[in-house]
């Protein structure tokens, strides 16, 4: 499934077999494709049949590229690519913001979408981010605990819950709103409880909340799991609340999120945020670019389409730049990737399902031990070395061997590896998954060095990594690239400020190996070494 | 009420003004052919089948190319049984030990906890003595929300403060449970995503603890998928089985406009059977699972889905 639209339409060998134009005859395999994939990643089967309309259209259509160079297959890319993002978009949705009085923002969903946490999430944001002071307002009287659930997030959050019991929920929102004018809060964040759209006495309730309290926000909050279903139900929030718009949660998983797009057609409001995890600082910003990658099950596609562009925008360049990169695929690269692969666990076995991949893997061993013996081979290495293993004869190879307090066995076993690493590199771009790896990502890695191969990093960070930090903030880049390519990670890619320097010193970055951490507490009340307890039981989750 | 006639009486509005949504195909006298099928197909993606809807809509024109489908009819009975037998039979949860130990996992939201609450109120209506595990220990108020429903539903519940182990919660709860003899014991567990491999690791010791404490336990293992989930609900169900062997699935929020159909490609796939549904919030909203209501709510809903745009 993952390598299924890639392995169709890349290089020579796929569906366009190297043609230079696209007709009405040689995109019909390609559209077809397409649906398969949209319809994989659970995009509702209606919206993917008028996506691949306008996928034609624009790819047949006067907006067609011109340029007799880019072949069929990078146009057709090209196409179904800038299509999803532009549906996708826009990126800038901003939340709404009263001109004078409160912010209200309502959050409306089905049962256990997120909601509740996400309105803790959206408080966080807006006190960091923007200076705001809100109030949250607990207004899910049916799930047990919902009220005590909000509270809990308030406390952490420092900041005010209002509920009463005994109110129905429009009422009490009513009440919400007049406390925070009272208490000069300038948001007002209205948590309700979870409803299908077919509950026409819950949907009643909702306008009836909307009517007293006339949000400026009306937020829908989807999973990012969620079927066909989605394009039914947002069609039904909608009519109701004219939603202004939407949250997609739990991307950090492996969903393909396909809904996300089934929600833009239906409702055309922009998707405002991506939940990424359970804790409060789990909210990233939406990408369209990441989003289109990852439910076309291609993250690379992001890369293809940059490779198509480049050969658009930049022509030759383009290939002189790919081959001045491969060039530079160090040891210091491929540790800084031993570990990003690692980390984020599962993504070994991913890549091992992608066709080529799974033997060049099997020669990696990337146990914990390993690349602690690794590491210590890199650092008795020079830097000269690390950036031309070529270098690398017996004598250099018994003094770095001595230096690390291993064999000299293990230094080959090491250039082995190396070996084995680039030709994996190597393979992924002829499959034309290199592009995720080219790029954009290896103009990022490239910016983490210097023209001349020297390190430039900023990290003032001890040990190997701090040492490797040019190359590490370089791959930052390559790493996004990977993390798109197996769509995990918010939105498709790592999450944004994902900084793989951060991984020498163990931190569990990346979405699928985060360990639930708790929000530092930052009260000074008597409940501080209480929370501390708490933090720290936690911390053994 | 089955299943079917609640879904029915659910969706009645819908229902009676598109009809059902293989009769709909068939409006005004139009007569079978490969388009009438390759709008089914659409139909039954619309129900989250996936690529099974292909392969079953396949099958069905090769039938009708073979003369072996004519009318509505043929092709409701032909699907109906289709769906029916890739679902298979299923049963309950039959108690095969004493205490029997049930442990329930999922995604975030999936329904775990009401679930739990349903199963607590079905075995306390059927005599047996009940004990709650609150092993989600990390999202705020679960426990509260958990211990509402044991009061609810007159189970027991064992829980300890939030942050806690959780592992420590499952191993007080099953020698709690030896020790005063309860019939079955519940035990909830946190949220989490199968692909988040260190709380993975951590269902699999929770599940290690108990089978220290109980041999043989846990005797079931129920995955609750949300029924609102696409295609997703595959990989959910095969990295749970990998970790902690999963016995059986209960499929919630049914009583939407969703139908689960990812539980077919499952069955398929990895041989888990469908053993419970529910259908709404309250306790008392649970059903034991019967393919054939299913598929025919399957049937019904298709082409109930309104226009996208
Ligand atoms: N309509 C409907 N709602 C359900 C059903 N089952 C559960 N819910 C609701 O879905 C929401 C989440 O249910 P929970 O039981 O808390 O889910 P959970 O899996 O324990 O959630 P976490 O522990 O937070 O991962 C709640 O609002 C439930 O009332 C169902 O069959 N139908
Ligand atoms: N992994 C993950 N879990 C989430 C995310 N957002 C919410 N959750 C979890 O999903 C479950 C339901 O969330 P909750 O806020 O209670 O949903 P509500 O019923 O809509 O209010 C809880 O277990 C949350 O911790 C997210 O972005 N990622
Ligand atoms: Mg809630
Ligand atoms: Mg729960």
């Amino acid at each position: 499934m993952l390598d299924g639209l890639t392995a169709k339409l890349g290089g020579a060998l796929g569906l366009f077999k190297g043609q230079r134009e696209l007709t009405d005859a040689n995109i019909e395999e390609g559209l077809a494709a397409v649906r398969q994939a949209l319809l994989e990643a659970d995009v509702h089967f209606k919206v993917a049949r008028d996506f691949v309309e306008s996928v034609r259209t624009r790819a047949l259509g006067a907006g067609r590229i011109q340029d007799k160079s880019v072949s069929a297959s990078d146009q057709f890319v090209h196409a179904v690519h800038r299509e999803l993002v532009e549906l996708m978009g826009p990126e800038d949705a901003k939340l709404v913001f009263a001109s004078n009085g409160p912010t209200v923002i309502l959050m409306a969903g089905l049962q256990g979408a997120g909601k509740t946490t996400t309105c803790a999430k959206l408080a966080k944001h807006l006190v960091t981010k923007l200076g705001k002071r809100p109030l949250l307002v607990a207004a899910d009287i049916k799930r047990p605990a919902a009220v005590e659930q909000l509270r809990v997030l308030g406390r952490q959050l420092d900041l005010p819950v209002y509920h009463e019991d005994g109110l129905e929920p429009p009422v009490l929102c009513e009440r919400g709103l007049k406390e925070a004018i009272r208490t000069g809060r300038d948001v007002v964040i209205l948590d309700t409880a979870g409803r299908l759209h077919v509950d026409d006495e819950l949907m009643e309730e909702l306008a009836a909340i909307a009517k007293r309290t006339k949000p400026h926000n009306q937020v829908l909050v989807v999973d990012a799991m969620t079927g066909q279903d989605a394009v039914r139900s947002a069609e039904s929030f909608h009519r109701k609340l004219a939603l202004t718009g939407v949250v997609l949660t739990k991307l950090d998983g492996d969903a393909r999120g396909g809904a996300a797009l089934s929600l833009k057609a239906v409702t055309g409001r922009p998707i405002l945020f991506a939940g990424v995890g359970e804790k409060i600082d789990d909210l990233d910003a939406f990408s369209a670019e990441r989003m289109a990658g990852r439910i076309l099950g291609m993250g690379d596609v992001v890369g293809l389409v940059e490779t198509a562009q480049a050969k658009i925008d930049e022509g030759e360049a383009q290939a002189q730049f790919e081959k001045m990169v491969m060039g530079t695929f160090t040891i210091e690269d491929m540790l800084a990737q031993l570990r990003m692969i690692q980390n984020l666990g599962p993504m070994k076995k991913v890549l091992g399902m992608m066709p080529g991949m799974g033997d060049a893997l099997k020669n990696v061993d990337m146990d914990d031990k390993h690349i602690k013996r690794i590491e210590a081979l890199c650092t008795s290495m020079t830097v000269k070395e690390r950036l031309q293993p070529d270098l690398l004869d017996m004598s250099r190879r018994r003094r770095i061997a001595r230096g690390a307090g291993q064999d000299v066995a293990d230094v080959n076993a090491l250039l082995k590896s190396y070996k084995g690493m680039k030709q994996m590199m190597k393979q992924m771009n002829k499959m034309g998954l290199g592009a995720a790896m080219g790029g954009k990502a290896k103009r990022q890695a490239l910016a983490g060095m210097s023209p001349t191969g020297e390190l430039s990093g900023d990290f003032g960070g001890p040990g190997l990594m701090g040492r490797l930090g040019g190359a590490a903030k370089g791959l930052g880049g390559a790493a996004k690239g990977l993390g798109s390519l197996v769509g995990l990670g918010g939105g498709g890619g790592l999450p944004e400020g994902f900084d793989p320097s951060m991984l020498g010193g163990g931190g569990g970055a990346g979405g699928s190996g985060g360990a639930r951490r708790p929000q530092p507490a930052r009260d000074k009340s008597k409940e501080k070494a209480k929370r501390k307890q708490k933090q720290k039981n936690r911390k053994k989750r | 009420m089955g299943l079917f006639d609640r879904l029915k009486q659910r969706l009645g509005k819908t229902r009676s003004a598109i009809g059902d949504g293989l009769s709909a195909l068939f409006r005004g006298g139009r007569p079978m052919d490969e388009q009438l099928l390759d709008e089914l197909e659409e139909m039954l993606y619309g129900s989250d089948l996936g690529p099974l809807a292909t392969d079953l809509v396949d099958d069905l024109k090769r039938r009708f190319k073979r003369g072996e489908l004519k009318t509505e009819d043929d092709l409701r009975a032909t699907l109906r049984e289709r769906l029916v037998g890739e679902l298979g039979e299923a049963g309950e949860i039959t108690l095969t030990a004493k205490p029997h130990v049930v442990l329930v996992v999922g995604v975030n939201g999936s329904g775990k906890t009401t679930t739990i609450a349903k199963l607590a109120r079905r075995f306390r209506e059927q005599g047996h003595s009940v004990l709650i595990g609150a092993c989600d220990t990390f999202r705020a108020a679960a426990a509260d929300q958990l211990e509402v429903w044991a009061e609810r539903t007159g189970a027991a519940i064992v829980r300890k403060t939030e942050g806690a182990d959780p592992a420590a919660v499952a191993f007080d709860t099953v020698d709690r449970a030896a020790r005063e003899n309860f019939d079955v014991v519940l035990v909830d567990t946190a949220g989490r995503l199968h692909t988040q491999t260190n709380l993975m690791a951590e269902l699999e010791k929770i599940r290690r603890v108990i089978a220290k404490r109980l041999d043989g336990a846990p005797h079931s293992v129920l995955l609750v998928l949300d029924g609102t989930n696409g295609q997703n609900a595959i990989a959910q169900a095969k990295l749970f089985t990998a970790s902690v062997e999963v016995t059986g699935l209960a499929v919630t929020k049914l009583d939407g406009t969703a139908r689960g159909g990812a539980v077919f490609a499952i069955r398929r796939e990895i041989g888990l059977p469908v053993q419970y549904i529910g259908t709404g919030e309250r306790a008392e909203l649970l059903e034991a699972f019967e393919p054939g209501a299913f598929a025919d709510a399957i049937l019904s809903s298709a082409g109930s889905s309104e226009t996208a745009r």
